[in-house]
């Protein structure tokens, strides 16, 4: 079996007296989508921050690619995207400015070829064509949310760490964003995911939280 | 979906330019600001107040205010450093920008230099611009009023690392406004008595290198470790809520 793209070592994680995860053994292979589910409060979102390195609240190992996460974090963070309930869009800025802003963020440099082309095509496959240049603030909530989403055309990463994507997103975004999360999977890339929408995917794993005293199950 | 306009994805650097990453949050901080200027005019228009009540509260006897002239604008823009500071991660923090940041390649020191860079752009370069008017509403003389200009410009920079330093330790809390004065406010004495030191001695036209050397010396201290201070605090806050 090749290397696993992101792995743990029983992972234990506990927030205010609960154990929210015990013993969490899984690996994430290139080229595949995991669902995680659970009911509110099981602690999907501490998972994923805990796995994408916004919390150190759990024992147990990470390793990416093999190696443990804390020696290659630099390599680890320019691969993995990660998506939050909290997007990280400046309000005051344009959807370009934005996206420019976050892609540099990530290492790209501003003057790539074709960077300016390639920001407003990613607007425009999330139907923000002609408000490139709008401030985000007015915007709706579903669009703001969408400039957020355009990240997943243009920013380069093998994971995509996806959480609760399908907020305030209509029934066609989230078919486009379906394929969109198909496509980087077909590539080789890795998606984890929390939703409570049905995925309409053909291959997905699903990694269900919640079961009691942090028990887990994979299916 | 449409096709992509360039066949090659794009690439991230291998290893992140430092100074790109500077500049990149340093010139969306600015921009940002030029665009929410309450955040610019609240502290100038809170530094140009409290001197301006001086002369109303102690009257105005040219020797008392050219007395107290030098603490009054230094606490002003002590004060006023203090008011904008709170600010400065709060919106990024709120928005998830901040966790952005923790999650970019680049290290956290290099990307809160380049905030506290702008926010001092942003809030002190037009404090210092008023001061000399302000100076000689206070009836100090040209000289002095050019070593105030002097300190402020050493001295302003300090304050702000220092206070970025206890807004990032506090952005993680509900309500972390008075700890921020808690924070800073005893770290801010070292740079308040070489600054009105220097202003002083130069009223009473004695040498003042010596305090600016002090000020200077302080600036370097701050600009080379407090980003990493700042950096640090800032994962805390991030990671443990």
């Amino acid at each position: 079996m090749a290397t696993a793209l992101l792995q743990t070592v029983k992972l234990f994680c506990e927030r205010d007296d609960r154990v929210l995860i015990r013993d969490l053994d899984f690996a994430l292979q290139p080229g595949e989508v995991v669902q995680i589910e659970g009911p509110n409060g099981s602690g999907k979102t501490t998972l994923l921050r805990i796995l994408c390195g916004l919390s150190d609240d759990f024992s147990g190992d990470i390793l990416w690619q093999g190696e443990a996460r804390r020696r290659v974090d630099s390599e680890f963070r320019r691969d993995t995207l990660y998506f939050g309930h909290l997007t990280g869009v400046k309000f005051s800025l344009s959807p370009r400015e934005n996206l420019r802003w976050i892609l540099q963020l990530k290492g790209i440099p501003p003057h790539s070829p074709g960077l300016n082309d390639r920001i407003d095509q990613a607007l425009s496959n999330v139907g923000l064509y002609s408000y490139e240049d709008v401030p985000v603030y007015s915007l709706s909530a579903g669009q703001k949310r969408r400039v957020a989403l355009a990240r997943l055309f243009v920013e380069p990463a093998d994971l995509w760490v996806l959480d609760e994507p399908f907020t305030a997103i209509d029934r066609k975004g989230v078919t486009q964003l379906e394929g969109l999360i198909q496509a980087h999977a077909g590539g080789g890339g890795s998606v984890l995911i929390t939703t409570h929408h049905a995925l309409d995917l053909p291959t997905i794993r699903k990694l269900q939280l919640g079961l009691g005293r942090g028990t887990w199950q994979i299916q | 979906m449409a096709d992509p306009i360039v066949s090659q994805p794009l690439r991230a650097e291998e290893v992140p330019s430092m100074w790109s990453g500077m500049m990149a949050i340093m010139k969306r901080d600015l921009k940002i600001a030029f665009r929410q200027r309450s955040d610019m005019v609240n502290p100038l228009f809170f530094f140009v107040m409290v001197i301006a009540l001086f002369p109303l509260g102690i009257g105005p006897e040219p020797s008392t205010l050219q007395k107290i002239g030098p603490g009054v604008i230094w606490i002003a823009a002590l004060l006023s450093t203090l008011l904008s500071v709170d600010s400065l991660f709060r919106q990024d923090f709120d928005d998830g920008s901040l966790e952005l940041a923790l999650l970019s390649p680049q290290p956290l020191f290099v990307l809160a230099f380049g905030k506290v860079i702008a926010h001092w752009l942003v809030t002190a370069i037009p404090l210092i611009m008023v001061a000399p008017i302000l100076s000689v509403m206070l009836y100090m003389d040209r000289d002095t009023v050019w070593v105030t200009l002097y300190s402020l410009l050493l001295g302003t920079p300090v304050l702000s690392m220092i206070s970025a330093i206890g807004a990032a330790l506090t952005v993680g809390l509900r309500k972390g406004g008075v700890l921020v004065a808690v924070i800073a406010l005893p770290l801010y004495i070292p740079v308040l008595i070489f600054g009105t030191g220097a202003v002083e001695a130069a009223a009473m036209t004695l040498p003042y290198a010596g305090q600016l050397a002090y000020l200077a010396a302080f600036l370097v201290l701050a600009l080379t470790f407090a980003p990493f201070a700042i950096g640090a605090a800032l994962r805390i806050s991030v990671t443990s809520q």
